[in-house]
């Protein structure tokens, strides 16, 4: 048996950095076929109903929109520097860095609670009497803007969650700069809250 | 399959003995090794299959008369609804990845486990709060869901019963069912032993492969069809709801373009068990390795995009209809490849008519039977007239039990002596395998004649004209029943009483083979090296030769 057998053989343990982030890839495929089926829905409901949701998106606030898209492009920077910072042995920054990941989360979240806030002011949720007198192309342009929204704001609080376990592995030392793998997951899991964002943003604010 | 060296060391206990870090049922619940998270699947997934059968044979006898014999109307449209969701959700598509695949593919590759090991307990976690959440669902108030288990809209969205629990039962086993396709795909990547080249991987994980994609690319789109559904119930968004703007049919594309996929992540890893008996019963090595091998991809890829031949009835373009038609005969080659290969393979055998190979051949059979009557409901001129009657679910269960569902009684046949370590009976066996066949086909037959005659689907009452082929059916399901029993009772009886099993009692070739039975805690005491393809029984061919 030659060496490079028993250098598998090592063992229960093993490490293997390409094929766990090979798992998280194909994790990430699976959240972007979630989304995708919305994305559908939206696209048969544009298609059909193309003035009223035009009409629609021009009661969207495109200015905190475009503040949210500013917050999670700056936050997906953030955990791309910290992934540097570990990898050249600085737990310190690393840590603080994944940490203003984290409040850019909050901040994120903060501003979607004051938009929907205003949303339900104005009565523009489903089953509102407000919205139940709109056409029905406004009403599921709306019923969609919760629903994908919504489950995006999930992903973000998720996301926060998983980093926030990060910090936990980086202070507790089980990810260091020769073992970073967990740390390069859970970013990547970051980017694709970001990058989901980044399609919801044009589709719901900016085409009007 | 050659290897280099002794594999384990004699004296090394085996999984079900070695030390674990906890005790009793803990040691069960709580492991990591994938053995066990494959014997647990096997446990929780038989309550189920139990269940959902008895629910199945007391809809059968319910339909003996007209009108009402034992149940009310809307218990039957219960047990339907029931019966769909636990056999499909519960049972048949776990049924083979999670549990033959769980404790077969590793050793199949030469692994010492699954990639992620934690992960694939997590799965198992999930998949029993998936069945406990069906199993909620009956008993809350508000009695369980009556939609069937495709919770077609707007039914899905206005009916008082629990619709809530059963959708979210169906999206955690979804989430699970994704859970154990990526670890699979991940494993069979990383973790092949050395030598182990994509090409001499057993063809059962190459099904399973194909089957692990279609389980992380198609079950998303499942898990937020339902949830939507979800929604709808609960806040009116009006996705799904015409007097909102919603499309009802939209539902019904989004949901089938997971169900029609779902339905190979049903039959593929069948075809695997098929490919992986066949040689080491006949021994010869298979006909056609890479034909089998690539067939299996391509139904996973032309079978996504089927969907809509489920709804050729429901409004679509002509254009539409005719291109779903065209891919849904499309799917028939690779199938058809398969077959023809495994007859080949047969063909100047030296054939052993153990209890896994018969089986495997009333699975052939009965697959065609399935297959055949597939193309009728493709056809779009006949699909109008047999569309939602009994011909449909005529060839869904001729497809899904006569053939996933034997496949999987071959697998557990045929794999049992490892999995155990004990031989079971083989003239029980013989008998219940007899029952099964003789009792599935008069049960399921005259489903295709009553479809034909116009029987609809889900109806509680039928007019007298259908009786007497209800009656053959009723009588069916009763001697398939005493199979089942026969069946399972010689396995659960051969559990204590078995005679001990060799290491390889089949002559079987790949690695599962080569370590004791039950395989040690690790599996391999040394990584194996391998050499040859899978099936090579050049050695028997040799014997042939000199015999001549």
């Amino acid at each position: 048996m030659t060496s490079s057998v028993t250098a598998v053989a090592q063992g229960h343990v093993h490490r293997d950095d390409v094929g766990t982030k090979l798992g998280m890839w194909l994790f990430l495929f699976t959240e972007l076929i979630l989304f995708g089926g919305m994305f559908i829905v939206y696209a048969v409901y544009r298609f059909k109903y193309p003035t009223e949701f035009h009409l629609a998106a021009t009661e969207l606030d495109t200015l905190v929109g475009t503040v949210n898209t500013l917050i999670l492009l700056t936050s997906s920077l953030t955990i791309a520097m910290s992934i540097t910072s570990i990898q050249e042995g600085k737990k310190g920054l690393s840590l603080l860095l994944v940490g203003i990941t984290i409040a850019l989360a909050l901040a994120f979240l903060v501003n979607k609670y004051f938009e929907w806030g205003h949303k339900f002011a104005v009565g523009l949720y489903p089953g509102s009497p407000e919205l139940l007198n709109r056409p029905v192309g406004e009403i599921l342009y709306f019923g969609l803007y919760f629903v994908m929204t919504g489950l995006h704001g999930l992903h973000v609080i998720i996301g926060a969650v998983v980093l926030a376990v990060m910090m936990v592995f980086i202070a507790k030392g089980t990810v260091t700069m020769h073992s970073f793998v967990r740390l390069e997951a859970g970013a990547l899991y970051w980017h694709l809250v970001d990058i989901i964002w980044i399609f919801l943003f044009p589709l719901f604010y900016l085409l009007h | 399959m050659a290897t280099s060296a002794v594999l384990v060391e004699a004296a090394e206990p085996d999984f079900y003995h070695a030390a674990t870090k906890h005790k009793g049922i803990l040691s069960w619940i709580l492991s990591t090794d994938h053995k066990r998270i494959g014997i647990l699947y096997l446990a929780t997934m038989l309550v189920f299959f139990f269940t959902a059968a008895v629910l199945g044979v007391l809809m059968r006898l319910e339909m003996l008369t007209p009108g009402k014999t034992i149940m009310e109307p809307q218990t039957y449209n219960t047990f339907f609804t029931l019966h769909g969701i636990m056999m499909i959700f519960l049972f048949i598509i776990p049924g083979m990845p999670a549990v033959f695949g769980n404790f077969m593919m590793p050793i199949m590759i030469g692994a010492k486990d699954v990639f992620f090991p934690r992960l694939n307990l997590f799965s198992w976690w999930l998949f029993l709060a998936g069945g406990l959440l069906a199993l909620v669902s009956v008993f809350l108030p508000g009695g369980a869901a009556d939609t069937g288990w495709t919770f077609y809209v707007p039914y899905s969205v206005r009916t008082t019963t629990n619709v809530i629990p059963a959708i979210s039962a169906a999206f955690v086993l979804g989430f699970s069912s994704i859970l154990t396709g990526l670890n699979f795909i991940t494993t069979i990547h990383r973790m092949r032993a050395p030598g182990m080249s994509w090409f001499k991987m057993p063809l059962f994980v190459w099904a399973l492969y194909a089957t692990a994609w279609i389980q992380i690319l198609a079950t998303p789109i499942i898990g937020i069809t339902l949830l939507l559904v979800g929604l709808e119930r609960l806040f009116g968004v009006g996705i799904f709801d015409p007097t909102l703007g919603g499309d009802p049919v939209l539902y019904q594309h989004l949901f089938w373009i997971y169900s029609h996929p779902a339905v190979y992540i049903m039959i593929l890893p069948g075809f695997g068990i098929v490919s992986e008996i066949l040689p080491v019963f006949a021994r010869r090595t298979i006909f056609g390795y890479k034909f089998i091998a690539f067939s299996s991809l391509a139904i996973a890829f032309v079978g996504s995009l089927v969907w809509a031949h489920h709804m050729f009835t429901v409004g679509m373009s002509n254009t539409g209809m005719f291109v779903f038609s065209f891919l849904t005969f499309l799917v028939s080659i690779p199938s058809a490849i398969k077959v023809f290969n495994w007859i080949a393979t047969l063909y100047k055998g030296s054939i052993e008519l153990e209890v896994p190979l018969l089986f495997i051949l009333s699975f052939i059979v009965q697959f065609c039977i399935g297959g055949f009557t597939g193309l009728i409901l493709g056809t779009l001129s006949i699909n109008i007239h047999v569309q939602d009657t009994y011909f449909v679910v005529g060839h869904f269960h001729y497809v899904m039990f006569g053939g996933m569902g034997f496949a999987l009684f071959a697998a557990l046949h045929y794999w049992y002596p490892k999995m155990f370590g004990k031989m079971y009976k083989k003239a029980p066996a013989v008998v219940s395998w007899f029952l099964l066949t003789i009792g599935f086909n008069v049960l399921y037959f005259p489903f295709f004649l009553l479809g034909y005659l116009g029987m609809p689907r889900r109806y509680y009452d039928y007019l007298p004209e259908f009786q007497t082929l209800h009656q053959i059916s009723t009588v069916g399901s009763w001697i398939l029943f005493t199979g089942l029993v026969i069946m399972f009772v010689n396995l659960a009886v051969s559990l204590r009483r078995g005679q001990k099993a060799s290491a390889n009692p089949w002559g079987g070739e790949t690695l599962e083979w080569k370590v004791p039975s039950p395989p040690p805690h690790e599996n391999f005491h040394e990584v194996p090296v391998v050499t040859t393809g899978p099936y090579d029984y050049s050695k028997y061919e040799h014997v042939v030769q000199e015999a001549k």
